[in-house]
């Protein structure tokens, strides 16, 4: 299958390719580190929605937020967490984002904007309104983007927050990244209506479809999104149609699904798109190998090095719950 | 000292601390019309609107935006208008605000104040009276707070908007036209987590927060009449809680009764008494009494709903049988 020539210079889409290759590679080191045991909890991978986190964060800039949910490793990459730090995170170890207090469902970076995956789903979006509403009253000018999934539609926050943020007039980017599944139910099961973008231009959010698995897409459009928002449009809303190739966490096999879907979507997945448009641009195959063989080196070592560091010291477990009233 | 109002004690310290740091903001149902209980009156006329923010009847969102707030660098003061309310919002308050500082590796503080009223306010029935002080106790990374005199509500919330914790902060809504002397100076703070000795005494100690403070100083004159010197701590923050104060009494005194509002099973009371009953048995001169309320939801009509009140007879009663015992 070849590409038409996509609507983007080489390099930029070769640094989205590398981004992609970079979370694909850090989730597929982790899922087999969990299987060997380093890794604990649950572990939500995000394999085949890399052009979502990708397209969204290419546009922000380092001053510029997110907040995001419980498939949120992509994300944090795509913002600019060192994956070294991730990784040790993951395994509990200390250098970890988190000092190996939250694991892969909390990994946070404030340094990047990065201001924290969530355990609940949907609970990102008011966080996400609010830091978009203290930047407002501190005169600070910067966007806040907010990714959650389609089952997050469904739940209260969701409301409130369009609500809220199309009221106070803020500068949020609601990223829908839609994949599907509601965990291990189809969210068009269970979402009424005509879903997520309906229900935000029902609150006068302007909303935009887009093909999650075309990273060119996203960008393009999140592109024009961002630039409206730093002009003072208010809130706006991407839905960005995806697929979630692998179960709801690694312990879901997904056989709630057909086989044949799954391998047709794994014709559509987003990484072989970009690198077919790279091909069309021009870009030799071997440019592309070298950028998954990096992608692959880098994680296998920041594997390696979460699996020889440290866990964190005891005293850990007791620090930065508070500072009145503390645990003794 | 000015005389003022429960209610008009915590305006006060709300402007002052607005006046003296441009990160703290109120947010909230109605507080540009003073709050449902005016206890916000006028603040919007001095600070305007954005800082007095209006905000649409979504208690999630309430909460969940000043958690996103705190974390960027303001200091959201979140008006949750009752205590029940703050229900809708436990996700934000329990898992977002006490636990962001900790699960993120102390990346970020989260310095807000939720305010919540609390206890029974004649006939509100169910939904508006609770007093669940003991839930928020139980979580790590929140601070609990009840104030039971004007000066303390001035004190304790000037207090709690300058700590980089989230604080609970529960006003009864029984105190809010409650008068007292209240200290003028801008710099007068109470700390959090120490206890006021309300009334000395060597023959009982009598534990208290909040409204049942009140109850608890009529009971305690009663008791002088009969020659029962009861002394009366009024803890003021629940957590936490100030227990080298309870224990020293206990100690002077050798008898404890424990009296709040809430429900007594679970309630904050057992913690006190477990403690007590750890650290200081030896020194017991009767069983630790506690009174709270019965566990059924509070009622609408007049007699149901005083029949789960903790009563001063009560407290009367409760202090007569330690001392004679």
């Amino acid at each position: 299958m070849t590409a038409s020539k996509p609507n983007i210079d080489a390099e930029r889409l070769l640094r989205h390719y590398r981004t992609m290759w970079r979370i694909r590679a850090f989730e597929q080191v982790a899922e087999r580190a969990q299987r060997e045991g380093h890794v604990g909890g649950a572990v939500h991978q995000s394999i085949g929605q890399e052009a979502v986190a990708v397209g969204v964060c290419a546009n922000l800039r380092p001053s510029d937020q997110i907040t995001t949910n419980h498939r949120g490793h992509g994300h944090a990459i795509a913002k600019g967490t060192d994956a070294a730090a991730m990784m040790l995170e993951l395994c509990g170890k200390v250098g970890g984002t988190c000092a190996g207090k939250g694991g892969s469902m909390h990994i946070a970076d404030f340094s990047v904007g990065m201001l924290g995956a969530n355990g609940v789903v949907g609970a990102g979006i008011p966080i996400a309104v609010g830091a978009a509403h203290g930047a407002k009253l501190k005169g600070e000018a910067r966007i806040v983007a907010c990714f959650f999934g389609d089952g997050a539609v469904n739940r209260g926050p969701f409301l409130e927050g369009l609500n809220w943020a199309k009221i106070f007039a803020l500068p949020v980017l609601f990223v829908c990244e839609d994949n599907g599944f509601a965990s291990t139910t189809r969210a068009n099961a269970v979402t009424a209506g005509e879903g997520a973008a309906a229900r935000a231009e029902s609150f006068g959010i302007p909303a935009f479809a887009v093909d999650g698995n075309d990273v060119v897409a996203v960008d393009g459009l999140v592109g024009d999104c961002v630039e409206r928002l730093r002009a003072g449009a208010g809130p706006l809303f991407v839905h960005a149609r995806t697929y979630r190739l692998m179960g709801h966490t690694t312990a879901d096999a997904g056989a709630y699904r057909p086989k044949a879907e799954v391998e047709a979507q794994w014709g559509e997945e987003p990484i072989a798109r970009a690198g077919r448009q790279l091909v069309a641009l021009g870009v030799p195959e071997a440019e592309l190998a070298k950028a998954r063989e990096a992608a692959e080196a880098e994680m296998e070592a920041t594997m390696r090095g979460a699996i020889a560091a440290p866990y964190p010291p005891l005293s850990e477990a007791f620090s930065d719950v508070q500072d009145i009233g503390a645990p003794e | 000292m000015t005389t003022m109002s429960y209610a008009r004690a915590s305006a006060a310290a709300l402007a002052e601390e607005m006046r003296r740091d441009a990160t703290v903001w109120a947010l909230g149902e109605d507080l540009g019309r003073g709050g449902v209980f005016g206890q916000y009156r006028g603040l919007v006329d001095e600070f305007g609107p954005d800082r007095i923010a209006d905000t649409p009847i979504s208690e999630a969102t309430i909460m969940g935006a000043a958690v996103g707030a705190a974390l960027v660098g303001t200091r959201p003061v979140v008006e949750m208008r009752f205590s029940d309310f703050a229900l809708c919002a436990v996700d934000e308050l329990v898992n977002q605000a006490a636990k962001a500082r900790f699960m993120f590796g102390g990346q970020a503080r989260v310095p807000m104040v939720i305010r919540e009223p609390i206890g029974m306010w004649r006939s509100s029935a169910a939904q508006h009276s609770q007093s669940l002080e003991a839930w928020y106790v139980h979580v790590p990374g929140l601070v609990v707070v009840a104030p039971a005199t004007p000066a303390d509500n001035k004190g304790l919330l000037k207090s709690a908007i300058r700590s980089d914790d989230p604080v609970v902060y529960m006003e009864h809504k029984d105190l809010w036209p409650l008068e007292g002397e209240v200290p003028d100076d801008e710099d007068y703070t109470v700390p959090l987590g120490r206890a006021r000795l309300a009334r000395e005494g060597d023959d009982v100690t009598l534990v208290s927060w909040s409204r049942m403070v009140g109850e608890a100083e009529q009971a305690a004159a009663e008791a002088a009449k009969q020659g029962i010197a009861v002394e009366l701590i009024d803890l003021r923050t629940l957590w936490p809680w100030d227990e080298a104060a309870v224990l020293a009494s206990v100690v002077k005194t050798g008898r404890l009764l424990i009296a709040h509002e809430a429900v007594q099973v679970g309630g904050f009371g057992a913690e006190i008494a477990a403690t007590v009953a750890e650290k200081a048995a030896a020194k017991l001169k009767a069983p630790i009494r506690r009174l709270g309320a019965p566990r059924a939801p509070i009622s609408y009509a007049k007699p149901l709903e005083d029949a789960l009140r903790v009563s001063p007879p009560a407290l009367l009663r409760a202090i007569q049988s330690l001392v004679e015992s």
